[in-house]
């Protein structure tokens, strides 16, 4: 008990540390683009649904993004789900912890919980690492316990002080945590099937659609709000109206 | 027809205590001073966020879940499947933070008037009992969603009680029903949250209305209306509550309501004010977050709790002063010896105390957001100290201050004469 608060007294002070430090960079989303959207899907179906799922966001939800049911059934639906089930994933928890030391979480609401720009630098700054178990480390969640899912992609790439030869990369952002003077350089080893502004944009898509379905309704939410502040605004000039007859006679 | 259903009026009016005779007590003849200003808004204010608050709570209910396995997963079901779940959910989210803007702002109205003083005492102690009841009401909604900030925040709340002396352990273990927050601390916390507090919530209201009318309002003048009365035998400067004052606050309404539907339809987040981002993630009894903050309205008071230091290797004593410190409240009644009420014909010390104290509320209520490692630490000198500990230990002391030295700064202060009749 006592210990409990001990820690929750003291630990904010060592926190923030192991995870700070990477600048983030902005994730130029747009929930209105649904190509963008449509092609996020994709990805996340291909490349991220194999082990996390997104057990409370249904298949044909996605009739919000421009797709028909059949659309989302012949083209997105890769397991043996119906069209209006929710995206659960075969992997169990436990097998997840059995093979990458932690269970990989679901992603329903992940864009809220990580930040968008969050999301768009962690995918875009995996680095090859021997000293993993994976093999493959991040300059935004050190030590994270998940590979290079979109490595096909990117291609394998090192991260570490000047020394190493260097200049590829997207070089925004690559400052290190700890620099103390050595400057933290992105070097591309192997190249991938894209190159580094086709990948900005196929991680972009996919952050774009992880923010969509996070909060489906938040198109319709903003969409509502403006008919409910106009409505508010009339409603508001008779109130006052109103108030002013009546007030007129004190003083 | 008409006649009809006038008849039948008069056999229910015969047979109850008459409502049209509740209605002129209560609202056509309640008179009320004529001098309100803009901050005599906010308790028609708070009566509306309680009646959002309760029916959309309803609502809420209906496809929420309090099991630990299922809580987490039916808010997203209300978020996503449920036909306008989505809204109904934001309405209670943003009215539980609306609430306790609109309530702090009702109090801070009866600092500036003195409206605690002789002889309203009782409608400020009623007042306190709801703001106390209220934050009850609110940590225990706050678990609901089952999410790690809902988690860890209750296991921190609790575990407060653990560290009173003696009956500490065993009290929190009752509080919980269980050796950690677990499922029957959510079924627990959902029945308190939807009934039980409410009802206690609503006779408390009820009680603090009564009381408030059977004396009559303060005013922004803080004298008293009743003891210039007319040859009718109303108040000179009072004015029927309906319809004047129901007209001026259904104005003053419709602009709560812009600003209520503004954040909850375009920012309903509020930044993680009132919805944290790591409550997004499932409550993990197993993984403590990194920064655990409570939601905003209770960080002055989680600045006391954390700005003192452990006496004898016991969290008590910040406990005790984070009691105290909102307990203190009750007293500000016999506090206070001012010889005026309002702001406007207090002297310079008074003013000042308010000034500085309104600011210390806020320091301390940005600080209790932050880790305490916000503004890095002081040199050697000063043992490494964290800088936003330190400044939360002075603030703690000026809170303290402010209610501790009352009864001196009010009493030695150079009070304005008050005027006959309230001002416009």
């Amino acid at each position: 008990m006592k210990k409990i608060l001990v820690v929750l007294f003291f630990v904010p002070a060592i926190a923030l540390a192991s995870e700070a430090g990477y600048r983030l960079d902005h994730a130029p989303t747009d929930p209105n683009d649904m190509l963008s959207l449509q092609a996020g899907a994709r990805t996340f179906v291909n490349y991220c649904l194999n082990c996390h799922g997104a057990q409370f966001m249904r298949y044909n939800r996605l009739t919000d993004i421009g797709l028909t049911e059949a659309q989302i059934f012949n083209n997105l639906v890769l397991t043996d789900a119906k069209v209006g089930d929710t995206m659960k994933v075969a992997l169990t928890a436990k097998d997840g912890k059995a093979m990458f030391g932690a269970a990989p979480p679901d992603l329903s609401v992940i864009a809220r919980s990580r930040s968008a720009d969050w999301l768009y630098t962690y995918l875009r700054t995996f680095y090859r690492d021997p000293k993993s178990p994976t093999g493959w480390n991040n300059a935004v969640f050190p030590q994270v316990a998940m590979p290079h899912a979109l490595w096909t992609l990117q291609g394998e790439r090192a991260y570490g002080p000047e020394s190493v030869e260097a200049k590829e990369g997207d070089g925004k952002g690559a400052e290190g945590a700890h620099g103390g003077g050595h400057e933290m350089k992105w070097t591309q080893l192997a190249p991938g099937t894209q190159n580094t502004v086709q990948y900005d944009v196929t991680v972009r898509d996919l952050v774009n659609f992880l923010e969509y379905m996070a909060e489906p309704a938040a198109s319709s939410r903003k969409r509502i709000g403006v008919v409910v502040l106009f409505f508010l605004g009339i409603l508001f000039i008779f109130a006052y109206a109103l108030k002013k007859e009546y007030w007129k006679d004190v003083h | 027809m008409a006649s009809r259903l006038m008849a039948l009026w008069d056999w229910f009016d015969a047979r109850m205590p008459s409502v049209a005779e509740e209605f002129r007590k209560h609202a056509a003849e309640y008179y009320a001073p004529k001098n309100f200003n803009f901050w005599y808004f906010f308790g028609a204010l708070s009566l509306i966020v309680l009646v959002i608050q309760i029916v959309s709570g309803i609502y809420l209910t209906m496809n929420y879940k309090p099991d630990a396995a299922l809580a987490f997963g039916s808010v997203e079901y209300i978020m996503r499947d449920v036909p306008g779940g989505w809204l109904i959910r934001y309405i209670h989210s943003t009215g539980a933070s609306a609430f306790f803007v609109v309530v702090y702002l009702h109090m801070f109205r009866g600092l500036l008037y003195g409206s605690y003083k002789q002889p309203r005492e009782l409608v400020w102690v009623f007042g306190v009992l709801i703001y106390l009841t209220l934050m009850a009401e609110a940590f225990m909604g706050y678990l609901l969603p089952w999410g790690q900030m809902s988690y860890w925040g209750a296991q921190v709340i609790v575990n407060l009680f653990a560290t009173i002396p003696m009956i500490g352990p065993d009290l929190a273990l009752w509080i919980r029903g269980d050796y950690v927050v677990g499922d029957a601390t959510l079924n627990r916390f959902f029945a308190l949250h939807v009934i039980a507090i409410p009802l206690v919530l609503l006779g408390l209201v009820s009680a603090h209305i009564l009381a408030l009318h059977d004396v009559g309002s303060n005013n922004p003048d803080g004298i008293e209306i009743k003891k210039k009365k007319g040859p009718d035998g109303h108040p000179l400067d009072g004015i029927p509550f309906h319809p004047y004052y129901t007209v001026k606050d259904l104005a003053g309404a419709v602009v709560f309501m812009m600003i209520f539907c503004a954040i909850l339809f375009f920012v309903p987040e509020m930044g993680g004010y009132f919805l944290e981002y790591n409550n997004f993630i499932p409550a993990d009894p197993l993984k403590t977050p990194t920064h655990i903050a409570p939601v905003w309205y209770f960080t002055p008071y989680y600045s006391i709790l954390r700005a003192v230091p452990p006496l004898f290797n016991s969290q008590f004593p910040g406990v005790a002063l984070f009691g105290l410190s909102t307990l203190i409240l009750f007293l500000l009644p016999w506090l206070d010896r001012g010889a005026v009420k309002s702001i406007r014909y207090r002297g310079i010390l008074y003013k000042s105390a308010l000034a500085i104290f309104t600011v210390t509320f806020l320091v301390l209520g940005y600080l209790g957001t932050e880790p305490v490692t916000v503004w890095g630490q002081f040199g050697n000198w000063m043992g490494n100290a964290d800088v936003a500990t330190v400044v939360a230990r002075i603030f703690t002391v000026i809170y303290f201050a402010f209610f501790f030295l009352m009864p001196w700064y009010t009493a030695i202060d150079k009070c304005k004469p008050e005027p006959d009749r309230v001002t416009m």
